[in-house]
């Protein structure tokens, strides 16, 4: 095993197109679990703390850019208006100490189902920005997950960025557990309105192989608020629509029975999150809608 | 692999640091720093927490080679020479140390809390706290002793 510290970017892609087999290491709350653990040996560790380009956000039009290294403790304290609904996820991240060192990049690379960015990154259409000696390339944050702690990156990829549309509506994230900090969510969700697209996006986890976004239950409530009128004229959410969205998100999870909760109490509660969360999303929409005719 | 790097104010080196190696390993093995506590190796009791760069982390989930050229700050570089920081001071006037092991990751993570933030609110101090786990459960008395020590360096 041997250690390498990347100084830049391309110092980086030449190192890992080299070696696809070395571990990129930023924060190290996933990776250092596994070799203290001995659960993992990798040939090598590429650090990427010193690679200026992964540990800065950026703004270019309406898309913020979240470099791969930018710690959760930044996203919160500096992204909280732009990117409401990530700022909230990484809100509940762990505890201060992992805050300060992991990366939304890092959760990417894992790819665990219950990774806690990984819905907000899906209800705000995120995508996720791969580098390489042979160039960058950017993917839909949908098409990334590929199974269990399973990613659509390549052997020579290294995960750079990701590329969120700043909020133009509010946001929420909700996860349940059994206290507040240092939790693997038992599910989690997170809800966007987009009033801009007259779109809502959702996304959830620990509830299927991969975090999904909940497409019907997204097409269901935009297609209900612009039905009746809504997005111009906001009114209280009907009770029916709230029940159908719960179902609908409910309806879309895979879950399975594991020590953290039953397949039934996971599906349970994420039609309970979903409903909670619309709501808060919804009543901050109809008050911001006021304030501002 | 050979370590350099600047312990709570002096420059140290360390030969043979294997590199998968943790920072909190290199610092209690290697320099001689037991104060910083090996428990639970993946982030979850905090007992391992140190400033690197200014910043509290885990040692445990720091690479030993991150490390290289940066500057750490463990519990033993809290005090001033025989005098106690008001963090370590507060934690023996209010009774916050039973069986101490938790205690070297609770003064880092509290003298960074008031460091941040020098009036905390009781919200505040135990989401600050929120990493760091007391198997005596001492927690009433270490949020006194957090209050005393903000209340401390307030009139200090």
């Amino acid at each position: 095993m041997d250690f390498l510290r990347a100084a830049s970017l391309d110092d980086a892609l030449a190192t890992k197109a080299q070696r696809p087999d070395i571990a990129p290491i930023a924060g190290g709350t996933d990776l250092m679990v596994g070799i203290n653990f001995d659960h993992i040996r990798p040939s090598g560790l590429l650090d990427l703390t010193s690679v200026p380009e992964l540990t800065e956000w950026s703004e270019s039009g309406d898309v913020v850019r979240v470099g791969a290294g930018v710690p959760y403790a930044r996203i919160i304290s500096e992204l909280g208006e732009r990117l409401p609904g990530l700022a909230m996820a990484a809100r509940t991240v762990a505890s201060p100490q992992i805050r300060n060192r992991g990366t939304v990049g890092g959760n990417l690379a894992t790819a665990s189902p219950s990774g806690d960015a990984h819905p907000a990154l899906l209800a705000c259409d995120a995508e996720v920005e791969l580098a390489s000696t042979r160039g960058t390339r950017r993917m839909p944050v949908t098409e990334f997950f590929t199974g269990v702690k399973r990613n659509a990156a390549e052997p020579d990829e290294l995960i750079t960025a990701v590329h969120l549309p700043r909020a133009t509506g509010p946001q929420q994230f909700a996860k349940v557990g059994t206290r507040n900090a240092m939790v693997i969510s038992v599910c989690a969700f997170s809800v966007a309105l987009h009033p801009d697209r007259a779109a809502v996006g959702t996304g959830f986890g620990s509830a299927a192989p991969t975090p999904r976004r909940a497409v019907e239950a997204e097409q269901f409530l935009s297609g209900e608020l612009t039905s009746r009128g809504m997005w111009a004229d906001p009114r209280p959410l009907p009770d029916t629509v709230v029940e159908r969205f719960g179902e609908l998100v409910a309806a879309a999870c895979a879950p399975i029975d594991d020590v953290r909760g039953t397949a039934s109490y996971r599906r349970h509660a994420l039609g309970v999150l979903a409903r909670r969360t619309v709501r808060w999303t919804w009543d901050e929409y109809s008050i911001g809608r006021q304030t501002c005719a | 692999m050979r370590l350099n790097l600047t312990v709570n104010g002096r420059p140290h080196q360390a030969d043979e640091v294997w590199e998968g190696e943790s920072l909190l390993h290199a610092l209690r093995e290697r320099l001689g720093l037991p104060g910083s506590k090996n428990a639970c190796e993946q982030g979850e009791c905090g007992s391992c927490t140190v400033y690197l760069d200014d910043v509290p982390v885990c040692s445990c989930m720091v690479a030993a080679g991150q490390a290289q050229g940066r500057a750490v700050r463990t519990v033993e570089g809290l005090a001033d020479g025989e005098r106690l920081d008001p963090v370590q001071q507060s934690f023996v006037d209010a009774g916050a140390v039973q069986c101490g092991f938790c205690t070297p990751g609770l003064l880092v993570q509290a003298h960074d809390l008031i460091e941040r933030n020098p009036e905390p609110t009781d919200a505040e101090i135990r989401e600050s706290l929120a990493g760091n786990l007391c198997r005596c459960t001492g927690y009433e008395k270490i949020m006194d002793a957090v209050r005393l020590a903000a209340q401390r360096k307030a009139v200090s």
